[in-house]
């Protein structure tokens, strides 16, 4: 079983996924926070690697992929960091990032340093699983989870393709948008995450617009996991001590661990 | 045939794009299909191609350009006289259409030059549908009558001020506005880039300009040209011209790109000829990048080629060798501009303006039996602005 796989075996347990743009505001910042994360109740880390073009990202990973280019922030770097960190940290460490860093990169090559440097999974939003073969090849070899999406629009055609390819678990896009901090929870989502469960048997996370822990705890009391990225953005830029951003964390905590155990709606 | 069921041309094309869009690029990809196959669609395209956009357009046989450069008659085809002033009116008409056909009423469209933006403003003018444009800050800046032009057409105009604030960044922003707003919104992608079914689609119906070149240059000459030559961006024009000749191995075809300040300045927009193969705006297929794949700045003086990636039936034909694509710089692009207006009194866009010069120079070395054809994609009204500040003149 994969490490990101074993995160789900914990009984009555809901996973708490932050997401963050490695190098932003500063790669010592990342190095900083993500431990500060795992000890703050986190599951799994989303480590983003900044790409140029970000089109499934909003306003706020948007600014944070851009200032972390202006950074240098390269695959190499993120790499180097991601090594780093799982020397600190116990819990899994996945990339999210777009495709072509990856290809540009090679993807043998690419892989291989990933599981070197401690990374368990791959998540690409602009890699859906008919262009996903040649990579699925790779990191199987590799033992990487390569991470599918599903979003409302998927049909159940789809949803039956993503169940039977994704690895480690499947990443359900909220609502119909982009990435980014939202007031309301997109009112289909109920829904949406029944109808994959009914076809897949892979955990089932839910991130894009997650925001306080309110939210957070109603997803949970229907999904695996709660992945929360532009709110977590944003805190980091308000102190240089992470305070807030690690308060807000252990909220989201709380509020997953206060559901009744094994509670599904 | 090509591209395959997957969208491929070869290795190039797919479909790389967020999973939201997927199941929309199916649907679209089903309703072009069925369009495609439906005598009655195509009835109405070339009946609204001839009252609304002008078409045939005319294939003129520019004599003292020919004169001047001492070589091969070289012959224009004058898509700047179709209505908008460009060829992107081919490409808006027949997507609009389809749009209508699949109900959707919300348009959105990305402009770099802002002749594919003013073509889809004034399509959905005349169909009655709902438009939005999104324009790279800087690109409104250097084609702000072509702004005013889309906004008198009641399109509505959004600034896109991330990235280098041009094409690409359009793009990148009308993705996302579809990503929000799937099911009632048609993206109307100008160029042969982007995910399946854009590039055979855009293709199908920008190559009414290579059939009715065909049949005008045997109507004129009784025999097929031997070079056709058009500017590259994304490559719709090119694409539009060459499509018709890709059996015709006789038929030499030549894709100009930009050159900017100088290849070896990376100040330029030249993909095929100094780029490499990545993933960009949902297709694989040439791309200019650094070494750790992050999509590069571009440079062109023509807003209409400045962009990163080309179609990718251009890679494919690049690598099978059946085109040849090279690269002009905005030095040169402005002679070419000069050279047509002095001996044709044709203003040339920018875009094209590329083309003009390096058919100018080949023209020169090649004998008066020979034919050159090229696609004079656009006009320059839009560009009178930057050329008067490139050469220092006062109007």
């Amino acid at each position: 079983m994969s490490r990101i796989a074993s995160v789900f075996k914990q009984p009555a347990h809901k996973a708490l996924i932050p997401y963050i743009t490695v190098g932003y505001p500063s790669v010592g910042a990342t190095l900083r926070v993500v431990p500060l994360l795992a000890s703050s109740g986190c599951d799994i880390i989303e480590l983003g690697i900044p790409f140029s073009d970000p089109l499934a990202d909003g306003a706020t990973i948007q600014k944070a992929s851009f200032y972390a280019l202006q950074n240098e922030v390269t695959p190499k770097l993120c790499l180097k960091v991601a090594r780093q960190l799982s020397q600190k940290v116990d819990i899994p460490l996945v990339f999210m990032t777009y495709f072509n860093p990856v290809f540009s990169y090679g993807l043998n090559e690419f892989c291989n340093a990933c599981t070197k440097s401690g990374i368990d999974g791959l998540i690409i939003p602009d890699l859906p699983p008919e262009e996903g073969s040649g990579l699925e090849a790779v990191t199987q070899k590799q033992s990487l989870d390569l991470i599918y999406l599903l979003a409302p629009t998927s049909t159940e055609e789809r949803v039956r393709l993503v169940a039977e390819k994704s690895g480690g678990f499947i990443y359900l896009v909220s609502l119909t948008g982009v990435t980014g901090a939202r007031d309301k929870l997109s009112s289909g989502l109920g829904a949406f995450v029944a109808r994959v469960r009914k076809v897949a048997p892979q955990p089932l996370c839910v991130g894009f617009g997650i925001s306080t822990s309110e939210q957070a705890k109603w997803v949970a009391q229907r999904a695996d996991g709660v992945i929360v990225g532009s709110r977590i953005i944003q805190l980091m830029e308000a102190d240089d001590t992470f305070t807030a951003v690690g308060n807000f964390a252990k909220e989201l905590r709380c509020a997953l661990d206060e559901l009744p155990n094994g509670e599904k709606l | 045939m090509l591209p395959n069921n997957r969208g491929y041309f070869g290795a190039y094309g797919g479909q790389f794009v967020p999973e939201t869009l997927m199941s929309v690029l199916d649907e679209l990809t089903s309703a072009y299909k069925e369009a495609k196959a439906d005598a009655s669609f195509w009835a109405e395209f070339d009946k609204l191609s001839r009252t609304y956009s002008g078409r045939p357009t005319p294939l003129y046989l520019a004599e003292r350009l020919s004169w001047h450069c001492g070589g091969a008659q070289i012959f224009l085809k004058r898509e700047d006289l179709a209505h908008t002033g460009a060829h992107k009116i081919n490409n808006a008409l027949g997507q609009g259409l389809l749009a209508q056909r699949m109900g959707k009423r919300r348009i959105i469209a990305e402009t770099g030059a802002g002749q594919h933006g003013v073509a889809t403003a004034a399509v959905c003018a005349m169909l009655g549908l709902d438009c939005i444009i999104y324009m790279g800050e800087e690109d409104m800046h250097r084609q702000s009558l072509n702004v005013f032009r889309m906004k008198l057409m009641g399109a509505e105009v959004r600034p896109v001020s991330g990235g280098s604030r041009t094409l690409k960044d359009a793009i990148n922003e009308a993705i996302r506005d579809w990503v929000t707003n799937p099911r009632d919104t048609y993206y109307l992608l100008g160029s042969v880039v982007g995910p399946y079914p854009y590039p055979p689609m855009v293709r199908d119906f920008q190559s009414i300009i290579g059939k009715e070149t065909k049949e005008q240059i045997m109507a004129i000459c009784n025999r097929l040209p031997d070079y056709i030559i058009a500017c590259v961006g994304g490559g719709s024009n090119a694409i539009g011209i060459f499509y018709p000749f890709l059996n015709d191995n006789d038929v030499r075809l030549i894709g100009v790109e930009a050159a900017g300040r100088g290849l070896n300045t990376g100040e330029h927009a030249a993909p095929l000829v100094a780029g490499r193969v990545g993933v960009l705006h949902g297709a694989k297929s040439y791309v200019l990048q650094d070494s750790s794949g992050q999509i590069r700045e571009t440079h062109s003086i023509s807003a209409g080629l400045d962009y990163p990636g080309v179609g990718p039936e251009h890679s494919y034909l690049k690598d099978t060798g059946r085109a040849n694509y090279v690269a002009v710089s905005d030095k040169e692009a402005l002679n070419g501009f000069q050279l047509l207006c002095s001996t044709e009194g044709i203003a040339p866009a920018l875009e094209p303006a590329h083309a003009i010069f390096y058919a100018a120079e080949i023209a020169g070395s090649l004998d008066k039996e020979q034919i050159i054809v090229v696609n004079l994609s656009g006009r320059g009204d839009k560009d009178m602005d930057i050329v008067v500040e490139a050469l220092g003149v006062k109007p």
